[in-house]
C-alpha cells in the first residue's frame, strides 16, 4: 500500500479544488480522511508515482465533463477509477494519453505529467506519449487482419520488420495476454473471426506488444464471461510487476479484488481516492459509501 | 429458478393477457400480409420491366450487329463503306484518352478526398470546397466539354488531343470520384483510428495502413464506375473537337483520337442501313468493355473484401 502520498495529495487537491461549488457543500467537509494506520504502512513500500494529474478539468464544447481532477498513479501498481456512468471516468483516462486530442471540441486544462514530464506542453509528441502510455478500449476494436498483424501493428509501426523477432513479440504478447493457446494455430485468420472475449484480450495482447509503461484499461471486461474476466485479472495481477494498470471498471468486486488504489468518480469530480481495501470497507466519504453499497440514485 | 416470483402483497394479481392460437387469422394480419405480398410483386414487376427493356434494345442491337462483328471489324480503320469499315482507331482512342483519365484523376481524386476527410476537419473552407464539389458532380457533361475546350486546347496549347480528352474527361469524373472515395473513408469506422493511434500511429501511418485499406474496396467501386462513366461520354469530346473520322492510331499524348461512343454516333447519324449496322456492332464492342470493367471492379473488391 502506498497511500501516504497519496492521501496528502488527494487531500490538497480536494480542499484546493477552484471548482467546488456552493451547492456540494458537504463535499468539503468530508475531504479524505484516510486511516492513519494504512497511510503509515504505505509509507513503507511506496513506489514512485509515475503519472500524475494535476488539477484537470476538462470541455466538450461548453460542458465541463471534468473538474479539477488531481490522481497520482504510481508505479507498477493497479488503479480503478470507479463512479457511476457518464460520470468522466473514460474522459479522465483518456486525458492520460491525450486521446481527448481526436475528439472535435475538446478542450483540457491542468497538467498531466508521465515520470515527471508534463504531456500537455506544446513540444510533445503524441505518438511517443502512446508508445509509452498504451489503452485498451471500452469495446474491443481488432483491426480487420490478421490476428499475427494485430499483434505487430504497434511493432510494425516503430520500423521492426524482421519476421523472427515480430513472430516473438507476437507470441510473448498473446501469451501475456492469455490467448495464445486459443489461437495460436489460427495466427494467419482474421482476427474479427474471434469471439467478444477473445477479441477483448487480442486488443489487451495488441497493447502489450509495444510495450508500455502505462497500460489504461477502459472497462477490459465489461463484454466478458466470468471466466475471461477472471483469465483478464489474472493477466493484470501478472502484468503489475512490470507496468503500471489503470483500469476503468462498474464491477466493484473486480476494482476490490485487483487493485491497489481506487479513486471514485462522481459528476466529473473525485470525490475519494485511496487504498482498495479501505475504500471498499471503510470509506470516508457518505456518497462513497452510497455508490459502492449500491444506494445510489 | 422455476417458480415465478410471488406478486407483491399490495399489487392486485395480475391479469394474463388472452393470446390468440399462433395458427389463426384475424382481418388486420390478413392485410398486412396482402400489403407484403403487393410490395413484393411491385418490387419484382420493377425489376422484370427493367430486365426486359434492357434485353429488347440489347436483342435489337445483337441482331444488327453480330453479322458485322468480326475479326476485320475491330482490325480496321473507318471507312466510307460500310463492309470495311472498322473501330480500331476509336477502341485505341478510348483506351488511350481513358489512360489519361486514369493517370490524371485517380490520384487527384483520392488525395483530395484524403485531404478533405481526414485531414480539413469542420472549417469554412473544408465546407465551401465540399458544397462545390458536390455541385460540380451535377453539372451537365457538355460544359467540362467547353471547359475542356478553352481550357486545355486553347490556353494550354494541347490542340484538340489525346492529352486535351483525356483531361477533360478526367475533370469530369474528379467530383464522382471525391465523392466516391470520401463516402468509403467515412465508413471506416472511427474506433479502428483511434486503435491505431492508441498504438502510436502517426497520422500517416493510420490512414495509410488502416482507413485506405478498408476503404479500398468502396474506392475501387468509384474508380471503376467513374472510368465507365469516362468511356461512355461523347458530348464533352465532340465539344472539346474530337475528330470523328480518324484512320490512323494515335501514337502520342499529342496526336488527335476518337473514341468508341463518338465513332457510334457518326455511324448512327448516316442514313445507310449498313452503316446502322456497325455501329451496332460499335455499341457490342463498346458494352464488352465497359461489362468487364464492371467485372473487373467485382473481383477487386471481393478479393479485398476476403482479405479481411
Ligand atoms: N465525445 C464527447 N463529446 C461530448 N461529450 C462527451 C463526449 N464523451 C463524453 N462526453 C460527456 O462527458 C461525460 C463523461 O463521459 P464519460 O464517457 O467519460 O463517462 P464514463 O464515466 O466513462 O461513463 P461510462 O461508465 O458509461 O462509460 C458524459 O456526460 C458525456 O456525456
Ligand atoms: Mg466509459
Amino acid at each position: 500500500m502506498n497511500t501516504s502520498s497519496l492521501s496528502n495529495l488527494a487531500d490538497k487537491a480536494m480542499s484546493e479544488s477552484p471548482t467546488r461549488k456552493a451547492e456540494t457543500p458537504s463535499a468539503r467537509n468530508s475531504t479524505p480522511q484516510f486511516n492513519v494506520a494504512m497511510a503509515a504502512a504505505g509509507e513503507q513500500n511506496a513506489t514512485p508515482v509515475i503519472v500524475e494529474a494535476e488539477k484537470i478539468n476538462l470541455f466538450y464544447g461548453t460542458k465541463q465533463a471534468l473538474k479539477s481532477v488531481s490522481i497520482p498513479f504510481h508505479q507498477n501498481t493497479i488503479s480503478a477509477l470507479i463512479g457511476p456512468s457518464g460520470c468522466g471516468k473514460s474522459t479522465f483516462l483518456r486525458c492520460l494519453n491525450r486521446m481527448n486530442d481526436l475528439i472535435e471540441g475538446c478542450r483540457t486544462e491542468g497538467e498531466v505529467t508521465l515520470s515527471g514530464e508534463n504531456i500537455y506542453t506544446k513540444g510533445v509528441d503524441t505518438v511517443m506519449l502512446r508508445q509509452r502510455v498504451g489503452m485498451v478500449f471500452q469495446k474491443p476494436n481488432p483491426f480487420p487482419m490478421a490476428i499475427w498483424d494485430n499483434i505487430a501493428y504497434g511493432p510494425r509501426l516503430r520500423g521492426i520488420k524482421n519476421k523472427a523477432v515480430l513472430g516473438e513479440i507476437v507470441e510473448e504478447s498473446l501469451r501475456g495476454a492469455a490467448l495464445w493457446d486459443e489461437v495460436k494455430d489460427d495466427l494467419k485468420k482474421s482476427a474479427l473471426g474471434l469471439s467478444g472475449g477473445q477479441q477483448q484480450r487480442l486488443c489487451i495482447a495488441r497493447a502489450l506488444a509495444t510495450k508500455p509503461e502505462v497500460l489504461l484499461m477502459d472497462e477490459p471486461c465489461s463484454a466478458l464471461d466470468p471466466i475471461s474476466t477472471l483469465k483478464v485479472e489474472e493477466l493484470m495481477r501478472e502484468l503489475r510487476g512490470a507496468y503500471t494498470i489503470i483500469i476503468v471498471t462498474h464491477n466493484m468486486q473486480q476494482a476490490a479484488r485487483v487493485s491497489d488504489t481506487t479513486a471514485f468518480f462522481l459528476l466529473g469530480e473525485l470525490i475519494e481516492m485511496g487504498a482498495s481495501a479501505k475504500m471498499f470497507t471503510d470509506p470516508s466519504d457518505k456518497r462513497t459509501e452510497d455508490y459502492i453499497t449500491g444506494r445510489f440514485g | 429458478m422455476a417458480t415465478a416470483p410471488a406478486p407483491l402483497p399490495d399489487s392486485p394479481s395480475p391479469v394474463p393477457p388472452k393470446y390468440q392460437p399462433l395458427a389463426s387469422s384475424s382481418t388486420h394480419l390478413r392485410r398486412r400480409k396482402l400489403a407484403s405480398t403487393l410490395f413484393y410483386l411491385l418490387c419484382f414487376g420493377v425489376t422484370l420491366l427493367s430486365f426486359f427493356l434492357l434485353a429488347w434494345i440489347m436483342s435489337g442491337i445483337f441482331k444488327q450487329g453480330i453479322p458485322y462483328l468480326n475479326q476485320q471489324f475491330l482490325t480496321s480503320f473507318p471507312s466510307r463503306f460500310a463492309e470495311q469499315a472498322g473501330i480500331k482507331s476509336a477502341l485505341y482512342g478510348s483506351v488511350y484518352v481513358l489512360c489519361v483519365t486514369a493517370v490524371f484523376a485517380i490520384p487527384v481524386g483520392i488525395g483530395a478526398a484524403i485531404f478533405l476527410q481526414e485531414y480539413a476537419g469542420d472549417n469554412r473552407f473544408a465546407r465551401f470546397v465540399q458544397v462545390n464539389i458536390a455541385n460540380l458532380a451535377g453539372v451537365p457533361s457538355i460544359v467540362y466539354g467547353i471547359l475542356g475546350l478553352a481550357l486545355f486546347v486553347r490556353a494550354l496549347g494541347f490542340e484538340r488531343s489525346v492529352l486535351s480528352g483525356g483531361l477533360t474527361l478526367g475533370l469530369l469524373v474528379l467530383p464522382i470520384i471525391i465523392i466516391a472515395t470520401q463516402e468509403a473513408l467515412r465508413g471506416v469506422p472511427n474506433s479502428l483510428r483511434h486503435g491505431s493511434y492508441a498504438l502510436g500511429a502517426s497520422k500517416w501511418q493510420t490512414i495509410r495502413r488502416q482507413v485506405l485499406p478498408i476503404a479500398m474496396p468502396g474506392i475501387l467501386t468509384g474508380i471503376i464506375l467513374s472510368i465507365s462513366r469516362a468511356m461512355g461520354e461523347t458530348a464533352p469530346l465532340i465539344m472539346m473537337g474530337a475528330l470523328t473520322y480518324v484512320a490512323f492510331v494515335p501514337r502520342g499524348l499529342r496526336d488527335g483520337f476518337t473514341t468508341l461512343p463518338i465513332q457510334v454516333f457518326n455511324w448512327t447519324s448516316r442514313p445507310q442501313v449498313e452503316f446502322q449496322a456497325i455501329a451496332a456492332a460499335g455499341i457490342i464492342v463498346l458494352m464488352t468493355v465497359l461489362l468487364s470493367l464492371n467485372a473487373l471492379a467485382i473481383f477487386l473488391r471481393y478479393r479485398y473484401n476476403s482479405r479481411l
